[in-house]
């Protein structure tokens, strides 16, 4: 039964929120709930998010900057999941992102960013009268897809870093109401700069950036049926390591990042249309460290298409043991 | 489930090998062990830049080898080599690959560590840095492009002329170095014939880190470590003693009082000028029918160090600095400066990838060492293969890092001359891709340094002088692509870059060196 519900609701979290928020962590987080496609259903769509802040911080010290005014990021990603199996799932997700600044002289860049890809694993699922335990495990890796710099930021449309990520995650549901829990390492690539020296807390003769290891942290809860899902989600991004920035200069990739943000996430799964389903977003930053403190907004459309080939009723049949 | 473990193989082969990316070194942490194919023990010879000679300062004789006091030095020397530690050892490798080349690297990290414009004050005016108070915020100085040009030109002679004083005295004395004396002390580093009273490297230590007071009064405990842990690397390497080291450091503080003093009464010291001097500047290019430069920040900040083109030169009278300015832009209400703009527009608006690495590669700008240091570091990279000697190695530095002084003088004195205002200023529609500087647009300072430095140091290494040609033009032209330059600004500083830097060349073949 859980299984059918999962398949009908296209759960692409859709949180690319990290990603906007001064491009920094640039980690999707598609793979963070607590749903699986089932096997050979492929759900993809389409996801826009606007991302903007007029206040960041500076180190530690809160500021705003009259030569950049407010710093925008426009995002508009192509995602995919599908299931290899009921427990195993493929996803990814590449993003197109153009930034803006309203004041000062500063360009906007633009260009397609990082591919994710991800492979989520649910080794436990278990009932207990109207409730259920899950357990996950998602690997997940980024790469960079164009030449865009990563040493213009604000500006810079992401860090330009290879990442290997693990997350752990739980998950669970009462009737209709859930919870999931999830953490993430993220393990940081070296980043190449076009100019031969940089200065972090110390002179660096050469045009390689050692970037700090990262973790996340991301708890969710909410209200979840076969029809819609509404909730609400809170997210600690937290780079272990790195410097601040220091009074009055630019960021750089190396920086101490973090932030932690509250959002709300709504979809809604359309009923004339069969496996049509549309999602919006929104969420803010609450406190933050050399990052933009980033208020967005999104929508977007996904659509699943069965590649059984046998009659779903007869798969989940077969897979369903609970 | 095979999948999964092809899938968990492959991630761990990754993770192996990106386990290894924390750690990024730097291009000249594992650099040769300076070992000069000529000791140029003539050097004292060679025409200093402001000592009226090599004997100005005295440097005494030191004791003969045979005798006891000397004796006990070299007691010193291995008592320290008997037992060495790790850290004792790595100083000996970064010292050994050269106290100038070392010390060029250390000037670089300070002008990129301060190289930060003040933030503003609440009532939108902005905070200058002092001298007397540098760790209170800003902090003193801010090593803008002509002040890191100034301090490297004075870094780089003051250890010019104590090195000619000290191979003066080498070559007096002949104390050979104490593991000639001793066959008990084994050289840690690359043997040479060069007398070893006084030590180079104390000289190199002392008028380093005396010359700090000056530029960088924020740094001198940093420097003073550095100086100390140059000075005992070597005692430690066994190829200096204790009072080859004690004479060098104390040669060394003497030349550097020496441009201390010009140092404080070159008028680099009032080049920032005040409100009066300010206006002055806007309503004399009004009055000349121009638009003038105004600031494009927010709140308005003064320009960079408008009266950095009085500044006295070091390699000509400062009476020749206007006759080297180059003749007025393209008016601002002229076609060529209309049709100029517009090319700058069509440069950002259709900027690629190709343009945008050529931008930042030769941005050189907040934190970084600026355009005098980038080409300093060039110039190092390739003086390690040129084996010269510290001596040669600081003349030649000398001679790049004044020539780029002296072409921030140049081109200031141009840029306040005329006051024409940047590309954005003339169509806001102009976004940059790199930082827009806060002073007039001509002409090109990084065109103006390039050159300078492109024709000196083809002078000292020939064989890169098609290189160093088109590293030039290419920092020219990355302000074109970066949206901050018109083409007149860069071609004119690609020339007048190229007529300072003869200066340079003429001294050269003058010195004693070539």
């Amino acid at each position: 039964m859980m299984q059918k519900i999962k398949t009908k609701l296209c759960q692409m979290a859709g949180l690319f929120m990290i990603i906007v928020l001064a491009h920094s962590p640039s980690k999707a987080q598609t793979e963070i709930d607590g749903i699986m496609m089932a096997k050979n259903n492929y759900c993809s769509g389409i996801m826009y998010n606007y991302s903007s802040w007029d206040q960041y911080w500076e180190g530690t010290l809160k500021r705003n900057n009259l030569n950049l005014g407010t710093v925008s990021t426009s995002m508009l990603a192509y995602m995919g999941n599908y299931g290899v199996s009921d427990k195993l799932n493929v996803l990814f997700g590449l993003p197109y992102i153009k930034t803006k600044a309203t004041a000062g002289t500063l360009s906007g860049m633009s260009g397609l960013q990082d591919l994710s890809l991800w492979v989520k694993w649910m080794p436990y699922e278990k009932e207990f009268g109207k409730s259920t335990l899950s357990f996950y495990t998602i690997g997940g890796v980024s790469l960079p897809v164009s030449d865009y710099t990563p040493d213009f930021l604000p500006m810079s449309i992401g860090l330009r870093s290879k990442t290997i990520s693990l997350r752990g995650m739980v998950d669970y549901q009462y009737g209709s109401w859930f919870t999931t829990a999830s953490a993430t390492y993220v393990i940081r690539d070296k980043v190449t700069l076009d100019r031969e020296s940089y200065y972090t807390t110390q002179l660096h003769n050469t045009n390689e950036v050692a970037m700090p290891d990262a973790s996340s942290i991301n708890v969710r809860a909410g209200y979840r049926t076969g029809r819609m899902i509404a909730e609400a989600v809170w997210n600690k991004w937290t780079t272990l390591g790195g410097f601040d920035i220091t009074r009055n200069n630019m960021p750089f990739v190396s920086n101490r990042m973090n932030a932690s943000m509250l959002g709300i996430n709504l979809k809604y799964n359309l009923k004339g249309v069969d496996g049509l389903s549309l999602i919006a977003n929104g969420n803010i930053t609450l406190s933050g460290r050399n990052m933009g403190q980033a208020s967005t907004i999104g929508g977007g459309a996904f659509y699943i298409i069965d590649f059984s080939p046998k009659k779903k009723k007869e798969k989940t049949s077969t897979t369903d043991k609970k | 489930m095979k999948k999964l473990l092809t899938i968990c193989l492959l991630a761990t082969t990754i993770l192996v090998q990106m386990s290894c990316s924390k750690n990024v070194p730097n291009t000249t942490d594992d650099a040769p062990m300076l070992a000069p194919t000529k000791t140029d023990i003539d050097a004292g010879i060679w025409k200093p830049i402001l000592l009226t000679g090599p004997t100005e300062f005295p440097v005494a004789a030191p004791a003969a080898v045979s005798s006891v006091g000397y004796i006990a030095e070299l007691n010193e020397v291995k008592g320290y080599q008997r037992d060495l530690t790790a850290e004792q050892e790595a100083a000996i490798k970064y010292w050994g690959a050269g106290g100038v080349l070392r010390w060029n690297e250390l000037m670089r990290e300070l002008v990129a560590k301060y190289n930060l414009p003040p933030y503003q004050n609440p009532d939108g005016t902005y905070p200058f840095p002092s001298a007397n108070n540098p760790f209170a915020y800003p902090l003193f100085p801010f090593a803008n492009p002509p002040y890191a040009a100034r301090a490297y030109a004075y870094i780089s002679a003051a250890q010019y002329d104590a090195l000619v004083a000290a191979w003066h005295y080498k070559k007096l004395y002949n104390r050979p170095a104490p593991y000639k004396t001793d066959a008990n002390i084994k050289p840690r580093l690359p043997q040479s014939d060069l007398p070893s009273y006084p030590s180079e490297d104390a000289v190199l230590a002392g008028v380093t880190a005396e010359m700090m007071k000056l530029f960088f009064p924020g740094e001198i405990a940093f420097i003073q470590k550095k100086a100390e842990e140059q000075m005992m690397s070597k005692l430690m390497a066994g190829t200096a003693t204790r009072s080859d080291i004690e004479a060098g450091e104390a040669l060394g503080r003497l030349v550097a009082q020496k441009f201390i003093t010009r140092g404080r009464a070159d008028r680099a010291g009032a080049a920032a000028g005040n409100a009066t001097d300010w206006a002055l500047l806007e309503t004399q290019t009004i009055a000349r029918g121009e638009i003038p430069w105004i600031s494009k920040e927010t709140p308005k900040r003064p320009p960079m160090l408008p009266l950095f083109g009085r500044v006295r030169p070091f390699l000509f009278d400062e009476t020749v600095t206007p006759t080297l300015r180059p003749a007025a832009p393209p008016s601002t209400s002229s076609e060529q400066m209309k049709k100029e703009t517009a090319e700058i527009y069509d440069l950002v608006n259709n900027t690629n990838a190709e343009r945008i690495r050529i931008t930042h590669l030769w941005a050189d700008g907040i934190a970084t060492a600026t355009p005098p240091g980038h080409w300093g570091a060039i110039a190092d990279a390739d003086f390690i293969n040129q084996k010269f000697s510290e001596v040669r190695w600081a003349r030649n530095m000398a001679l790049l890092n004044m020539s780029m002084m002296d072409a921030a003088i140049v081109c200031w004195d141009t840029k306040f001359f005329y006051f024409n205002p940047r590309p954005s200023q003339l169509n806001p529609a102009i976004k940059t891709i790199t930082g827009l500087p806060n002073f007039p647009s001509y002409i090109s300072g990084h065109s103006t340094f390039s050159a300078a430095a492109a024709t000196i140091l083809s002078h000292i290494v020939p064989s890169r002088a098609q290189a160093y040609d088109a590293m030039a033009r290419e920092a020219s032209i990355s302000r074109m692509y970066g949206g901050i330059h018109y083409r007149s600004d860069c071609e004119k500083g690609l020339e007048t870059g190229n007529k300072v830097g003869a200066y340079a060349v003429t001294r050269a073949k003058t010195d004693g060196a070539d």
